[in-house]
């Protein structure tokens, strides 16, 4: 069937309006408000429920994937389309998914046919709540530095060694890893790609306190786990391959995520807690003014990134940029935030300071620059990749 | 429902180049480089050039059609737009080529295109389309840019009006034909009615020309009016309403003269970059340095920045957006604090060689900084965009 553009747009729009209830149409206040699928996957109310099953059963939980996989088929436009469509009303993404956001990229690009046949399609149902095995704690920015090893005794590989900021291992069912099957390669020849199911024997969790007071990163062990050789993506000893496409991918998320249309401009939160009276706090004032600035600039560099890209004028190194430049802001735009707020920016406890959530997120974003690759990092990714200065 | 997403697709534009903007782009840049690299600027320099351009330079652009780029064919333009003026002029930042373009073709046409009737029209656009006439604006009266102006006057009189007042940093001044000056015909310094724009030939009696030496060795000149007599017919739209056309002037050749500072940072830029991965101490190259890689990976960044807000600063232009004024600001903001950021970091990076005379990177402070100071520099611009963002 041949639809336009503009059909499809106006059939999404009715589909929407129809299918989406109002409830899944609020922001998302907590993480409660979210649906992250796996196996032990909890609905939090009924329209969250509907919600989900209407979206992931037209496969637009991943709508860029083909129907083959159980994902939407939608070409670039379409799922731009559908994007703005879902933002218009403010829909909740149907479902949070490691999954989707990082295995499946992966998986569609270096997975065999069986192993996407395999997990693609639980993907975009939620039925598998994944969770990324990179970083350890002697490998952060130099990740490639990794030694959890995994060795292949018949057809099985067993895993020794432990992961670190795994976010929501301590719920998930199953770990995307990078591994250590060479310990004799050079550092980036001996790493593979290994999937792992986190309910195996072996397999523990304990979870890590930032300190904005709680998060969802853990720390995952490894004592002598079994993974069965198939669930090997890509060849062995490659794995640093699909790890850079991954983090590159990561990076992009990273870099957008901070930008969403629903969001109060800083300009709006200053003048709800500073008033309007231009005497007071000028100084403050013009700092957000001056954030706003690099805020404009970076929005339109994002959608000047997507229109390149679409012209096949390829982003790579790119992805750095925005992810330094996406993370270094929201890190302004939280500081800022507390200054705009003063001591109640401050409080941690209590109703009346809400919980603490504005120095929480404030702290929270500490790590922004961190987690994905620190801002340093991107910064050597740049020069090296982009300005092509020497080692 | 249809009518409001057909709208909305077709006001979607991509934030890219097309293939002719890109084509023109390319055939700028090889004619620049070319026919005025910076080794030329340098020589207009030394020779304490009177004219301060090459005239047979501006005759041949002018020809090629970038003096029109931005004027409609019935008044002998090219009718291509801003973005396409935008792309010349950055590649004019680029060579630091010195020409009327700003002047003439930023401010001059501009505000003819804008308020000008049809007969001003035709005898003006048609001789800026061809290179033959240079036509500024008598602005500023300080030494900080200023959209009012506090002591320029003019008053009725049986022949029309008669202008008193001096005017400061007129760009091209010196070389101008004609000059178009801002006065105050009513109201009083504070007031946006009582403006008026008087279209003044050089040569006129009472009109004094005095140019002024800036750092960057272009044109600006010092002008007073002595009771200098203007008709009627001379008046660049209504009597007392000229501040709309001026300020709507003003954010275009705000954006333009954005883009021209684009191009010198990108130039100055690049330029370090190079000099990183040739010059050797330790016995490495410098550009192995840690310390300098990041400072010129941020900047890099910040480039990438410039480029998108002088794009979409271009586009609202074309589109006649009621974002204009905000994306002025935000374009002369920006870029401004990039470009003096960037033009300092290249200076250091450069070492020794780079505060002497024989390197060209310090020519590219100079520039940036009078660029920088024209039209608002970066604080009359954030304080512009504290008031769109309704913070004051």
């Amino acid at each position: 069937m041949v639809t336009t553009l503009e059909e499809f747009q106006i059939e999404t729009r009715a589909w929407l309006e129809e299918n989406c209830p109002l409830s899944m149409r609020q922001p998302v206040k907590s993480m409660e408000d979210v649906y992250w699928g796996g196996r032990k996957a909890k609905f939090n109310s009924e329209d969250q429920k509907q919600w989900f099953e209407k979206m992931s059963e037209r496969g637009w939980t991943a709508p860029q994937w083909p129907k083959q996989y159980g994902g939407g088929g939608l070409s670039k436009d379409e799922a731009r389309i559908l994007k703005a469509e879902t933002d218009r009303l403010n829909c909740r993404p149907a479902l949070y998914s490691f999954g989707i956001w990082m295995l499946g990229p992966a998986l569609l690009h270096y997975g065999s046919e069986e192993q996407k046949m395999e997990h693609l399609p639980k993907i975009v149902n939620g039925e598998i709540w994944w969770c990324q095995g990179y970083s350890e704690p002697g490998a952060g920015s130099d990740l490639a530095g990794l030694q959890t090893r995994a060795e292949l005794q018949g057809d099985e590989y067993i895993v020794n060694g432990s992961k670190i900021w795994t976010s929501y291992a301590d719920r998930a069912d199953m770990i995307f890893c990078l591994v250590r099957t060479n310990p004799d390669a050079k550092k980036h020849s001996g790493i593979s790609f290994l999937l792992i199911d986190m309910e195996n024997e072996g397999v523990s969790t304990s979870p890590i306190k930032l300190i904005s007071g709680k998060s969802a990163f853990c720390q995952t062990f490894f004592d002598n786990v079994k993974a069965p050789a198939r669930n090997l993506i890509g060849e062995e000893n490659a794995g640093w391959t699909i790890a850079k496409y991954l983090l590159t991918h990561e990076r992009d998320m990273i870099g957008a995520s901070f930008i969403s249309e629903g969001q109060k401009t800083l300009a709006e939160m200053a003048l709800e807690t500073l008033g309007e009276d231009p005497q007071t706090e000028p100084i403050l004032r013009t700092q957000v003014a001056q954030h706003e600035m690099d805020m404009l600039a970076f929005k339109l560099t994002l959608a000047r990134s997507t229109d390149e890209a679409k012209q096949g004028q390829g982003m790579g190194a790119k992805s750095s940029m925005l992810k330094y430049l996406g993370t270094e802001l929201n890190k302004d735009r939280h500081e800022l935030i507390v200054a705009l707020n003063g001591f109640d920016g401050l409080g941690w406890e209590g109703e009346e300071f809400n919980e603490g959530k504005i120095v929480r997120d404030y702290l929270r974003t500490k790590a922004n620059s961190i987690e994905g690759g620190t801002s340093e990092i991107q910064l050597n990714i740049i020069s090296k990749h982009i300005l092509g200065l020497p080692g | 429902m249809e009518t409001t997403i057909k709208e909305k697709k077709q006001t979607y534009r991509p934030l890219v180049l097309d293939e002719e903007q890109q084509l023109l782009r390319e055939s700028a840049k090889d004619y620049l480089r070319e026919k005025s690299p910076v080794a030329a600027f340098r020589k207009l320099r030394d020779e304490a050039n009177p004219q301060g351009y090459d005239k047979h330079l501006w005759q041949e652009m002018a020809q090629m059609g970038w003096a029109g780029l931005a004027i409609a064919e019935e008044f002998g333009g090219m009718n291509y737009g801003y973005l396409g003026l935008g792309i010349v002029l950055e590649e004019m930042g680029r060579t630091l080529t010195s020409s009327p373009i700003n002047s003439t073709v930023l401010l001059g046409a501009t505000l003819v295109s804008l308020g000008g009737s049809e007969a001003q029209k035709k005898t003006l656009l048609g001789g800026i389309s061809e290179g033959k006439l240079v036509l500024t604006l008598a602005l500023e009266e300080g030494n900080h840019h200023q959209s009012l102006p506090k002591q320029t006057t003019a008053t009725k009189t049986a022949e029309g009006y008669t202008l008193q007042g001096q005017k400061t940093f007129v760009m091209d001044g010196h070389v101008a034909d004609k000059m178009v000056v801002v006065a105050r015909t009513s109201g009083n310094a504070t007031d946006t009615q009582g403006i008026t724009l008087f279209l003044v030939d050089a040569k006129a009696a009472g009109v004094n020309i005095h140019r002024s030496q800036l750092v960057d060795c272009r044109n600006y000149a010092k002008v007073s009016f002595e009771n200098v007599t203007v008709s009627a017919e001379d008046i660049i739209g209504n009597v007392g309403e000229g501040f709309a056309i001026l300020e709507k002037t003003l954010n275009i050749a705000r954006i333009g003269l954005s883009a021209e500072m684009l191009g010198m940072m990108q130039e100055a830029f690049d330029r370090t970059m190079v000099y990183l991965k040739e010059r050797k101490q330790f016995g490495v190259p410098i550009g192995s340095f840690q310390g300098l890689q990041h400072r010129s990976a941020d900047m890099y960044c910040h480039i990438e920045l410039c480029k998108s807000v002088v794009l979409k600063a271009l586009m609202s232009i074309e589109e006649d957006s009621a974002q204009l004024p905000m994306y002025a600001s935000l374009a002369k903001a920006k870029v401004g604090q990039t470009l003096a950021r960037v033009s300092n970091e290249a200076v250091q990076m450069f070492g020794g060689i780079g505060v002497t005379d024989d390197e060209e990177i310090g020519f590219f402070l100079k520039r940036a900084r009078v660029a920088q100071q024209s039209l608002g520099d970066y604080t009359y611009h954030l304080q512009r965009l504290v008031k769109f963002q309704k913070l004051a």
